[in-house]
């Protein structure tokens, strides 16, 4: 469960942004809607724990996350957030095996080899587990970057504009398996859009002006 | 997973780049590694060959090459002196012990010293097998002299005139090995012991196909000649008038080891020296070019320190991560180059002609331990600034923005 609080932040010589109060249960789907600039991207941040917010709290599981260590925070963030980033991102010098199972190491977890197998078969990267990611379409990126945020079973999954890079058909897939694996993991979901192949997925909309 | 496999499997990512930083640090460090050793091998050979030697008495001339051919059988003596005259010195009573030698023939290029039973005191000799020689053409022959001729005590050789190896045998006497001395770890080793009267037989004109030969070594044996005395003071006191006494007075001329030693040794020392600064040149342009490339990656980097810290690695996990890959590549090039070091020696030990002053690869020294010790500093030194450049990396805008 998430909770959000009278948040603020401010960039340099930016009008302050300033966010409304914000509920998420247990394995709900939210979307997060809005204008660009109206700080979609940086309430993403302030609730995975990247950017701390100048006013205002953020309560993940009963653990207000801006009060942690910047040690343990890191170590939260691994353990109970689990993040999909508009363009996927993975170590180049690590095939996608490694890089999802390093998702678990770095978090302090054990590795578990199963788990990775079972999520890259669902995801239709049954046979990719050893490629590189320079071999990778972003489609299948995509989905990659799916496992790597659920390998560790999340209690959040946090999405930023998952699907604006891709077509028609890996927008689909990419959503489907989103919404279908965060259920699956019990994990709660925040998609922040403006792709409206993806507004009519989800149940949940908070729109920020 | 963890980050020592994460940050070689980076490495290996930029084979090239890895491999010339390695091999710059490795040659840095076996440079120094070479001289290291080879100078202190060099340095504990001339030690422990003249360490109870207080003066070499020869005949006039360089006093470097007096020592050298007396003590440490490298080069050629100077001459020879009167039997007589060194008599006289022996008896001085500033001498506690002086051994005669006469220097001039070998067997397969190992020195043939005639001398008496106080050299065997000298060194503190032991026979391993046999005994000592007694009379005329006995010989007793060193460890390594044993173990690279397969002489063996009771074989007849014949002694070949020169101190290098040659045929001008002299195949009127053949010596008989009477003893094998035990290893010594110095000169002695490589040393054919007998008495002075087998070197004056051996170059008696008995036979007349030799005359032509030596006619001028004639007069030599008549007048009963050796090459050289080793002296060991009575007291420390002499260091000062013994060798000035034998210099004006004699027409022989006193050499001590300690000094022409260390004259040998500054005279190699500039080499040396320049040969160290090169290293240290290496090892500094390799520190650069870690750094360099270090820095370089660190643009391609960013990405994948900004994902490891949304993945839950923390600040100090993170800046490991770029520490140990600097520090991996200097650290093996350290080994890398203590092994080459270590290999090159054996191999110009293996090549060297003279077996009196063989180096050795099977030597360790402390030293070494500062050389992996140095190969630590670079690495820290080359990778700092591209490890503290890691704390600077903001996740959410580096994540966010397209590459």
């Amino acid at each position: 469960m998430i909770k959000i609080q009278s948040l603020t932040h401010q960039y340099n010589q930016v009008p302050k942004l300033q966010f409304p109060d914000w509920e998420i249960k247990d394995a709900e789907q939210w979307l997060l809607l809005g204008s660009s600039g109206s700080g979609k991207s940086t309430l993403l941040n302030i609730i995975a724990g990247l950017l701390k917010p100048q006013n205002g709290e953020v309560i993940l599981d009963g653990t207000s996350v801006y009060q942690l260590s910047s040690r343990k925070m890191d170590q939260f963030r691994g353990q109970k957030i689990g993040i999909v980033f508009q363009k996927p991102h993975f170590i180049k010098s690590l095939n996608i095996y490694d890089n999802i199972a390093i998702a678990s190491s770095l978090a302090g977890l054990p590795i578990d080899a199963k788990r990775i197998s079972l999520l890259l078969e669902t995801l239709g990267l049954a046979g990719k587990a050893k490629k590189y990611a320079e071999e990778l379409s972003q489609g299948q990126l995509q989905r990659a970057s799916i496992a790597r945020a659920l390998v560790n079973h999340p209690s959040v999954l946090i999405a930023d504009e998952p699907t604006s890079s891709l077509d028609d058909e890996n927008a689909e897939n990419v959503i489907s398996l989103l919404t279908e694996q965060a259920a699956s993991s019990n994990a709660s979901l925040i998609v922040a859009t403006h792709d409206n192949r993806v507004r009519n997925r989800l149940s949940k909309e908070c729109l920020l002006s | 997973m963890n980050i020592l496999k994460l940050s070689a499997k980076n490495l290996s990512r930029n084979k090239l780049t890895t491999v010339l930083n390695i091999v710059l640090v490795a040659f840095g460090v076996g440079i120094l590694s070479i001289l290291f050793l080879a100078s202190t091998q060099i340095g504990d050979k001339l030690e422990s060959n003249s360490k109870d030697i207080d003066l070499v008495v020869g005949a006039k001339g360089s006093p470097l090459q007096l020592i050298l051919s007396s003590i440490y059988h490298i080069d050629f003596p100077t001459g020879n002196i009167p039997a007589k005259d060194a008599q006289a010195l022996m008896q001085n009573p500033m001498v506690k012990r002086a051994v005669p030698l006469a220097l001039g023939d070998n067997y397969q290029g190992y020195r043939i010293v005639g001398t008496d039973s106080s050299f065997t005191g000298l060194y503190g000799l032991k026979v391993a097998k046999g005994s000592f020689w007694n009379k005329d053409l006995e010989a007793t022959i060193g460890s390594a002299v044993a173990t690279e001729s397969k002489l063996n005590v009771g074989d007849h050789f014949f002694g070949a005139h020169g101190l290098s190896n040659s045929n001008d045998e002299h195949k009127q006497h053949a010596y008989i090995v009477k003893g094998i001395l035990a290893p010594q770890g110095n000169v002695t080793d490589n040393l054919i012991l007998t008495n002075i009267g087998s070197v004056y037989k051996m170059h008696e004109p008995s036979h007349e196909e030799d005359q032509h030969h030596h006619g001028e070594e004639e007069k030599e044996i008549n007048n009963r000649e050796i090459t050289s005395l080793l002296i060991q003071y009575r007291s420390p006191m002499s260091v000062v008038i013994f060798p000035r006494m034998v210099n004006q007075s004699t027409n022989m001329q006193a050499a001590s080891p300690a000094m022409e030693s260390a004259r040998l040794f500054s005279l190699i020392g500039v080499g040396i020296e320049t040969l160290k600064w090169f290293a240290i040149l290496i090892m500094a342009i390799s520190a650069l070019s870690v750094f360099i490339s270090l820095f370089n990656s660190m643009k391609e980097k960013k990405y994948d320190l900004a994902i490891m810290r949304c993945l839950g690695a923390s600040k100090t996990k993170v800046f490991f991560l770029v520490m140990l890959e600097g520090l991996m590549i200097t650290v093996t090039g350290a080994l890398i180059g203590l092994a080459i070091g270590h290999i090159a020696l054996t191999l110009i030990g293996h090549f060297q002609e003279s077996s009196q002053a063989r180096l050795t690869g099977y030597y360790f020294l402390t030293d070494e331990l500062y050389l992996i010790g140095a190969g630590l500093v670079i690495g820290i030194i080359a990778s700092i600034i591209p490890a503290v450049q890691t704390y600077k990396v903001d996740i959410a805008s580096t994540l966010s923005k397209d590459k």
